[in-house]
């Protein structure tokens, strides 16, 4: 059986994929991730059985970008709390209190201008937010332009200014607890910050203190390291935080399409033609 | 007047003779007798336009969140039952879906610049269409016909004004024309829709799931059968509950009161 195994479509990182299950697969020649994110592979291991690699990136911008919008929408206007309030039994609650801070006109400064990164950019700029971007590149003055986005070459320009600290790298050596204690306290305290990129991209410790000691206002995280947290951890106890459980491409139609984009890989690649996302060992 | 406190009926009217103007927060007036305060001379102002980005900005959060079930999984992701995350859990997506917004005033408008950015088909229903700039600004197509909208629509935003014409304005058989995969978003007034309808509507699948920043009454009393669906988001009034937008807000009522007090034109005045 496992001789007749030539594509392996990977679905939230299962099976593992190491050693000794490349052994045991001659004939692999092609691995198809569903999604983008390829820190969970060993790409050079991968790389010295001759098997070829491809991830999903198209398909997931749209939905991954949807959901960052939705987190900074949702902790701003407080509406995990609110909903609370509104269907709690018995709680008498004071309306004239509660009050969010506005999207409308804020600051929100997004790192890492991939195209999901691009993707919101476009969405906040319909909510008139002034966007500022760090990225390792600079992008092009056009596409500066279409969204108004501003490059901060360096990151502590965007943390001191932003409203809204937006993270959308993809996870790297480089970009591992990229967000850690200086970050968060170059940020204001009256700031959100959303992850929807890797957990281990924040230092989840420093984090926690930064919420409890109100170094920022809050935090809203699509993901986290690991996922699912342990059951006592701190991060789940605070007021000023929203998690989802790594919902970010979770459509029935980003799941269509990521499926559709991963066939198309194996395909090309069982039919020795060129792999439309293939991903190479850097 | 704040959160429509105090209630203005006749008895409170006689014993203040001197009253000159009622400062209203926010745009909505439904909750006051305007024959009644003309008829005692009393001036009225509410803060129409400040609140709009805010409660287009609370729209477009309840349809994210209603459509990624954000709240579901916050819970999920903070349940101490919580094992893992189970990989078939789906939500629906906006990018690139169809939004019907019924009521296409300053609100409804912002509401659909914010949706073209996510490359929504954008369809409207209004008393008056609006003029061909407009609607290609924001890529809006005019249903003259409140049924094609409901029919055509992933989501449905309510911002349109209470006034007794658009009182239970989607009730059971707009619900019935709604696709059931489809979400109704309020933002407007509670009794734009009827209640029980919509109980209906959400316990028998007709339509998919509802998201409402109003309700009638507010709050609900704690029985109510909404509080209890699953498929429904319900966020207490807070479409115009931001720092800023509330000393906006205070700061229009107090130039309203102050030139009502001196006899000077009253700025957002309501006749």
């Amino acid at each position: 059986m496992s001789k007749k195994v030539q594509a392996i479509y990977l679905w939230w990182h299962k099976p593992v994929i190491d050693k000794e299950l490349l052994q045991s697969l001659p004939n692999l020649k092609v691995i198809a991730n569903s999604g983008v994110g390829m820190d969970h592979l060993d790409l050079k291991l991968v790389a010295s059985f001759g098997v070829k690699m491809a991830n999903a990136p198209c398909a997931v911008s749209s939905s991954t970008a949807d959901t960052g919008m939705a987190l900074l929408l949702a902790s701003a206007r407080r509406l995990v709390e609110g909903y609370h309030i509104a269907i709690s039994s018995g709680i008498e609650y004071r309306e004239a209190d509660f009050l969010g801070v506005e999207v409308t006109g804020a600051t929100l400064g997004i790192i890492g201008m991939g195209s999901i990164g691009y993707k919101i950019a476009l969405r906040a700029k319909a909510f008139e937010m002034n966007i500022l971007y760090h990225n390792r590149t600079q992008r092009k003055e056009h596409e500066e332009q279409a969204v108004g986005a501003t490059y901060c070459k360096k990151i502590d320009n965007l943390l001191q200014q932003a409203d809204f600290v937006m993270v959308v790298v993809s996870l790297t050596p480089q970009t591992h607890k990229l967000i850690g204690k200086r970050e968060l306290e170059l940020m204001k305290p009256t700031a959100t910050l959303i992850n929807i990129s890797r957990g281990a991209v924040v230092d989840q410790e420093a984090l926690v203190t930064a919420l409890q000691t109100g170094v920022i206002r809050a935090a809203a995280l699509d993901v986290t390291y690991p996922e699912p947290l342990p059951r006592d951890h701190t991060l789940l106890k605070l007021k000023n935080i929203i998690i989802t459980p790594h919902l970010g491409i979770k459509t029935d139609k980003a799941t269509y399409m990521i499926t559709e984009e991963a066939v198309e890989n194996i395909l090309a690649a069982l039919n020795g033609l060129p792999i439309p996302s293939e991903v190479l060992p850097s | 007047m704040w959160y429509h406190k105090p209630v203005i009926k006749e008895e409170l009217l006689q014993s203040l003779p001197n009253l000159k103007i009622v400062a209203s927060s926010g745009v909505g007036i439904d909750h006051l007798d305007l024959n009644l305060l003309s008829s005692y001379g009393v001036k009225l102002s509410n803060t129409p336009f400040v609140v709009s980005t805010d409660t287009a900005d609370l729209g477009m959060a309840l349809m994210l969140a209603s459509s990624r079930r954000l709240v579901e999984g916050h819970q999920m992701a903070v349940s101490p039952d919580t094992e893992y995350f189970p990989a078939n859990w789906l939500g629906a997506e906006v990018s690139g879906a169809t939004l019907g917004i019924v009521g296409m005033g300053t609100v409804g408008y912002k509401v659909a610049e914010r949706a073209k950015a996510f490359e929504m088909k954008i369809l409207y229903h209004n008393r008056n269409q609006r003029n061909k700039e407009e609607e290609s600004a924001v890529g809006a197509i005019y249903c003259k016909k409140i049924d094609d909208l409901l029919q055509q629509s992933d989501f449905v935003l309510l911002s349109v004004v209470l006034t007794p014409q658009t009182q239970k304005l989607i009730g059971k058989r707009e619900l019935a024309l709604m696709k059931p995969t489809a979400t109704l978003i309020n933002i407007s007034r509670g009794l734009v829709v009827d209640q029980e309808a919509l109980v209906e509507a959400l316990q028998n699948k007709v339509i998919k799931a509802a998201a409402l920043d109003v309700t009638y009454p507010e709050p609900l009393p704690r029985d109510h059968p909404l509080l209890k669906l699953k498929n429904v988001i319900i966020t207490p009034h807070i479409g115009s509950a931001t720092e800023k937008t509330r000393r906006l807000m205070m700061e229009n009522m107090m130039e309203s009161i102050q030139a009502g007090l001196t006899g000077l034109p009253i700025p957002n005045e309501v006749l």
